[in-house]
């Protein structure tokens, strides 16, 4: 018995780290990233679906939903992912425009521990709108990055397009880009100095469709090993698809698909 | 027949399917034996010994891995040290009650925080840390995140643990001289980890696989998928007396011992493939995949739906 209310002692405080705090929002996040921007918190813009639990801290699936349609009146602009918890809080600021379709955008994160994943959308009014997920880190194993650098660099610049049309919205395709690269954060601290690997991620991302931008982002460390982005658009017409990548060297990788 | 002749004739039928049942099983006939020491220590042939590990989460308890030792005539070999520096002391603390023979080698079979966190209590001049040749790489890159971690649990000794990296780094296969025996270190490619390195004793017939190798514990795959199934499948035309896992019975033979853990593989790597096949998103994977194989492995809610992740995220490029 005595080692059942240990035990029991022991998940409460457990379970009491695991309430979400909004702490290094309101301290420094916030100001950092939107100055004295007003910004609302509710979820008739945007929403943001992830695991309750980041089974595996390396690849955490993360799927933001817009809950307005594109529209040249009124769409969502820019959307910026926020991982309060991470050494590097800022995820990524994605960009849409009324091509898209649908401003909806599954990714996949690297999450280091219990942490308010948030997400903010900016529409075409100027106006921000906020949502948030609490996910729980687990697993001992669940690093946040990789083991094996060697085999991640064999690959790195290959791209990977996947296009499946979608009933809704009407005529807009579902694409996924995938984006082999290791992407190195850099924050591996330097244990013997002949194995420090210096950051190397992916930093821009530029979809064109026939010469027009339908989905830009610049990203950070915070996103998985080989970047993987799924979204919405547009296309009435055959063209071309390119992606454009950049990284934090310099090098820059380019794919194109014809539809 | 009368009735106690019918009796005797059902009990050795009873006997001789058990028996048959059990070599199927892959159990070998001589059975391990405890031996009498503060810490629980288990000898599992003439000269091997291994502290059993529990099935139960990383960072919430210690003894979670197998870890052990082999006493050679002049040197001993110790293979994994735990999940903390206390862990490792409990250890060394075993093996000073069983010999006086030096430590000359602690080998460590990759790079997760079960397994090596206990090197710290091994270190002394003349100790030489052995690893896979990616060791110090895979160390340098999550070493730091499993310290912090430790650190964030209730362990005692958390602060006292380090990170202690490799001497001598295998590449191919490398000789181990314990006197009496020479120990064969394979370095595997990326299977489990991208720094698996296995241990054979030729002497007692033991081969150590470290977490190549795990039974009733779900896998946990945290290398490749694919790198894993081909590593089992080359090891499968070996015959081996004793095959100590890095998770799991320590008294099994090769190769019956790793078919559950390479139907596990190719369940998942097969159900992954029609998944994405199907145009099935990497979020709703764990849904379909693998799912046969609940029931069968202890931890399997713990594991699997990081395994099916890192399956998916691995087999997308093929």
């Amino acid at each position: 018995m005595r080692s059942l209310h240990f035990m029991l002692i022991v998940s409460f405080v457990l379970g009491s780290n695991a309430f979400s705090s909004d702490d290094a929002w309101q301290s420094h996040l916030k100001s950092d990233y939107f100055g004295a921007s007003e910004i609302i918190e509710d979820e008739s813009i945007m929403t943001i679906d992830g695991p309750v639990r980041a089974e595996n801290g390396a690849i955490v699936p993360i799927q933001l939903h817009a809950q307005i349609a594109q529209s040249e009146a009124f769409y969502i602009k820019t959307v910026t992912l926020l991982i309060d918890d991470n050494p590097d809080p800022l995820a990524g600021i994605f960009h849409f425009t009324p091509l898209s379709g649908k401003a909806d955008l599954a990714l996949r994160v690297r999450l280091n521990s219990y942490s308010n994943v948030r997400v903010i959308a900016e529409t075409s009014d100027g106006k921000l709108h906020m949502s948030k997920r609490f996910i729980k880190a687990s697993g001992g194993c669940s690093a946040p990055v990789g083991t094996d650098l060697e085999a991640a660099f064999k690959r790195i610049g290959k791209m990977k397009f996947k296009v499946s049309p979608e009933v809704e919205p009407q005529q807009s395709k579902k694409l996924q880009i995938a984006i082999s690269h290791p992407n190195v954060t850099g924050m591996q601290m330097n244990q013997q100095t002949r194995l420090y690997e210096p950051a190397h991620y992916v930093r821009k991302v530029r979809i064109t469709f026939n010469d027009d931008v339908i989905f830009s982002a610049e990203t950070g460390i915070s996103i998985s090993e080989n970047p993987n982005f799924r979204f919405y658009f547009a296309a009435q017409q055959p063209g071309d698809l390119i992606a454009h990548v950049q990284d934090s060297k310099g090098l820059e990788f380019t794919e194109t698909l014809n539809l | 027949m009368n009735k106690p002749t019918l009796y005797i004739l059902f009990l050795m039928i009873l006997a001789l399917i058990i028996l048959t049942l059990l070599k199927t099983q892959g159990v070998s006939y001589e059975l391990t034996e405890k031996i009498e020491t503060r810490h629980e220590i288990t000898k599992v042939a003439a000269s091997s010994y291994v502290r059993k590990g529990q099935h139960r989460p990383i960072f919430k308890s210690e003894d979670i891995a197998n870890i052990g030792f082999i006493i050679g005539s002049s040197c001993v070999a110790v293979i994994d040290t735990g999940a903390s520096y206390n862990e490792g002391l409990r250890l060394l603390e075993t093996i000073r009650e069983l010999t006086a023979t030096p430590i000359c080698y602690v080998i460590n079979t990759h790079a997760h925080p079960d397994h090596m966190l206990g090197n710290k209590a091994f270190q002394a001049a003349d100790v030489t840390f052995i690893g896979h040749h990616k060791l110090a790489q895979s160390l340098a890159l999550v070493g730091d995140f499993f310290l912090q971690r430790l650190r964030a649990s209730e362990y005692a000794t958390a602060q006292d643990t380090k990170i202690i990296f490799p001497d001598k780094a295998v590449s191919g296969t490398l000789e181990l001289d314990l006197g009496d025996r020479k120990l064969q270190l394979t370095a595997h490619a990326t299977a489990h980890t991208a720094a698996d390195l296995s241990i054979y004793d030729p002497k007692d017939d033991v081969l150590w696989l470290g977490d190549l190798l795990f039974l009733e514990h779900v896998p946990a795959l945290d290398g490749s998928l694919l790198g894993w199934i081909a590593e089992l499948e080359d090891l499968q035309d070996k015959q081996m007396t004793t095959v100590i896992p890095g998770h799991g019975a320590v008294n099994k033979a090769w190769p019956q011992a790793g078919h559950g853990l390479l139907r596990y593989l190719r369940v998942l790597r097969d159900e992954t493939r029609e998944w994405i096949a199907a145009g099935g998103d990497i979020e709703g994977a764990h849904e379909h995949v693998g799912l046969s194989e609940r029931g069968l492995w202890q931890q399997f809610d713990d594991f699997h739906k990081r395994n099916v992740i890192s399956a998916y995220a691995e087999l997308e490029w093929e």
